[in-house]
């Protein structure tokens, strides 16, 4: 990310890229061409990217996987996600089977409506849990992005922007957030509110002590410093183009500037960083769900399941390994599709690979 | 060169001065975290909670608390309020083992990586470069919990290939030593070997368009020696700096990797204390893993500037 690769649409490679694209008819002479905005360009790029897609795709499928929870639990399972289910038999085969054998031994996965993917060690449906789990898993992932987001750019704008004392005490802050083990950090916070009872205040907002915005707020607080040391780069080097002048130049304040001028030429960059960090925030919930100090039961979200079920992982591996891969499918589907996003956003970086590629094919 | 160093040993002290305010602040204002209650148990009677507060010294103001903590912790003398033992022989201790699990997955993960990051860059485009990227990318989305319960089940449980988990002094059994943590190496490690990789990859791709490169092309080396000597050497520099940051972090303790795989490491006594809500070892870990971090970091600011007198020289006129 050096400098300031999506500050200038009009000098980007873009019409070169044009005319080296196939399907794209040259005008004939005398119509003129019409123009095409980089978003335009960026999502035409990103279109013919199909692997991006195919992830992208598989990210919206997870999400309605998790969105369909009531469904399944209400017509297909006839369970919800934290109802226990110890001493209940289920017919398998014509055979009445045990929901938790008496040796505490939960049933597998097997093709069984009820109990798709095995139940737990409380004989809750694990199908039925892993929806409601995903959902809790996926919010607290897109809000704590959305959290970073804010502050990140916020703080990185100010910074870049104003430089001087804002920019020093800024950027200490980010030193000091960026020096602590983060997963102890947010083991500590979690731990403490959460044993607290009574929750924490924050002024006229209490937040209670197995609220999600405890993890969001954590994961939110944690990863700022990514964010805010590239945005605050990139417009300490936009800061200097033509067009903050003029809009200097034009009597505009500093907040006009800064919200209304630089922001919009940032875009791109959140837009990709949004999205990888969806990926990391899920991951670090899973984490801290996984250490029993994230999602607090008797919700579900994929770490805890997994956490749940590591203390029977010798009888039974499926209770931590489902719910592991739903995390890495959901994160690995947004990694490939933050990666096609920065690809079609920052073509050049694209057009490097691709005539590195040529060079290789064309050399010895 | 010497005004660099010291104005950064400076810059150190105050972040973990903060660093350290602030695990303080978040422990005395969070409500609930009153650790004579605690320890008195759950029967405790109010005259046992005021004396452990008195002996403790809970009532002084909580600047003097600090300052008193701190005091212990430089000292040596810093005891845990869940079971009175000594914090710093604690840290002692799982110090080799943390180390250990460290030290041997950062061997794996800059060998493997840089292995991975060469290949991927010099057939780019091709099918080794998108197997590589596809490792890569399941590499860095893997949840660690996922990897090490895996290779527990399998490898240890199912097939028995290596020992469950615990930990066996280097000095007792070498082949033990390393038989038990080489599946938590290569836990840690897929991670950064993912990331890595990737990252030399874009660099190198970057670096073969620079001038130099041509003209070591253009002075007859070979493509190879190109490769190596040029491309893959101005690389490694970035790749070196995010090392420095993540090998920091890392001394520093891997809590999840510890307690999956039983090691009683910095990581696993982290964990014990945090479930306790101990602020003294959570202190001590926290000041431990910071001042590491904080450590790496210099360091790799030091030896930048060391190597390029345009840092120094524009920090020092500023």
């Amino acid at each position: 990310m050096a400098g300031d690769p999506y500050a200038e649409p009009p000098t980007l490679p873009g019409g070169g890229a044009i005319a080296g694209e196939a399907g794209i008819p040259s005008a004939p002479e005398g119509i003129a061409i019409e123009g095409r905005s980089p978003t335009y360009l960026a999502w035409r790029r990103l279109r013919r990217n199909k692997v991006a897609l195919g992830f992208a795709g598989l990210f919206i499928a997870i999400v309605l996987f998790c969105l369909a929870a009531p469904l399944w639990a209400h017509d297909v399972a006839h369970t919800g996600p934290d109802d226990q289910h110890l001493t209940d038999k289920i017919t398998i085969h014509g055979n009445p089977t045990y929901v938790v054998d008496p040796s505490g031994i939960p049933l597998g996965p097997g093709l069984h409506w009820k109990y798709l993917l095995g139940a737990d060690q409380s004989g809750r449906d694990v199908m039925v849990r892993l929806m409601y789990g995903g959902r809790n898993s996926l919010y607290i992932g897109i809000m704590a992005a959305l959290v970073m987001s804010v502050l990140g750019v916020a703080l990185g704008l100010i910074a870049g922007y104003r430089r001087g004392w804002a920019d020093a005490v800024t950027m200490r802050t980010m030193d000091v957030i960026w020096a602590f083990p983060v997963l102890l950090l947010a083991i500590a916070i979690s731990t403490a509110i959460a044993a607290s009872g009574t929750g924490l205040r924050l002024g006229f907002v209490t937040i209670a002590g197995d609220s999600l915005w405890i993890p969001i707020l954590i994961i939110g607080v944690v990863y700022v410093p990514y964010i805010c040391r590239v945005v605050r780069g990139e417009v300490l080097a936009l800061r200097e183009k033509e067009f903050v002048e003029a809009a200097v130049a034009q009597g505009k304040g500093p907040l006009r500037i800064m919200f209304g001028e630089l922001l919009p030429n940032l875009w791109s960059t959140i837009i990709v960083f949004f999205t990888l960090n969806i990926a990391n925030a899920m991951l670090l919930e899973a984490a801290l769900s996984f250490l029993g100090v994230g999602v607090q039961p008797p919700e579900a979200s994929w770490g805890n399941m997994a956490s749940d079920g590591f203390s029977v992982i010798y009888s039974s591996p499926h209770l931590v390994l489902i719910p592991a891969l739903m995390i890495m499918l959901t994160v690995l589907s947004l990694n490939v599709f933050g990666d096609g996003l920065r690809d079609a956003l920052d073509p050049r970086a694209k057009i490097r690979l691709e005539a590195q590629a040529t060079a290789e094919e064309a050399g010895p | 060169m010497a005004r660099f160093i010291a104005r950064r040993l400076v810059g150190m002290l105050l972040v973990l001065f903060a660093v350290s305010v602030i695990v303080f602040v978040i422990f005395n204002v969070i409500p609930g975290g009153d650790p004579a209650q605690r320890m008195g148990g759950r029967e405790a009677t109010p005259e046992l909670v005021a004396q452990i507060n008195k002996d403790w010294g809970f009532n002084d103001p909580l600047p003097v608390q600090y300052v008193d903590m701190m005091k212990q912790l430089f000292s040596g003398d810093l005891i845990s309020y869940q079971n009175q033992d000594n914090v710093i022989q604690r840290i002692k201790d799982g110090i080799p083992i943390t180390f250990s699990l460290a030290i041997g997955a950062a061997v794996i993960w800059m060998g493997v990586g840089i292995l991975f990051g060469y290949l991927s860059a010099i057939k780019a485009g091709r099918f080794t470069d998108v197997t590589l990227t596809i490792l890569a990318l399941i590499g860095i989305s893997l949840p660690v919990f996922f990897i090490g319960a895996f290779f527990l089940y399998y490898f240890t449980f199912k097939w028995k290939i290596f020992p469950t988990g615990g930990y066996v002094k280097f000095t007792q059994d070498p082949w033990g030593w390393f038989t038990h943590l080489l599946l938590p190496w290569i836990c840690l490690a897929i991670l950064y070997v993912g990331f890595y990789s990737r990252l030399l990859r874009s660099n190198m791709l970057d670096a073969m368009n620079e001038d130099y490169v041509r003209t070591a092309k253009a002075k007859g080396l070979t493509e190879r020696q190109v490769r190596i000597h040029h491309v893959l050497r101005l690389s490694l520099i970035p790749i070196i700096t995010l090392f420095g940051l993540d090998f920091g972090a890392l001394l520093g303790g891997a809590i999840i990797i510890e307690y999956i795989f039983s090691l009683n490491g910095v990581g696993g006594y982290a964990f014990d204390a945090v479930a306790h809500l101990d602020l003294p070892p959570l202190m001590a870990v926290t000041m431990f893993g910071a001042f590491l971090i904080v450590l790496f970091n210099t360091l790799v600011d030091i030896a930048y500037a060391w190597l390029d007198p345009r840092i120094r020289l524009g920090t020092s006129a500023a």
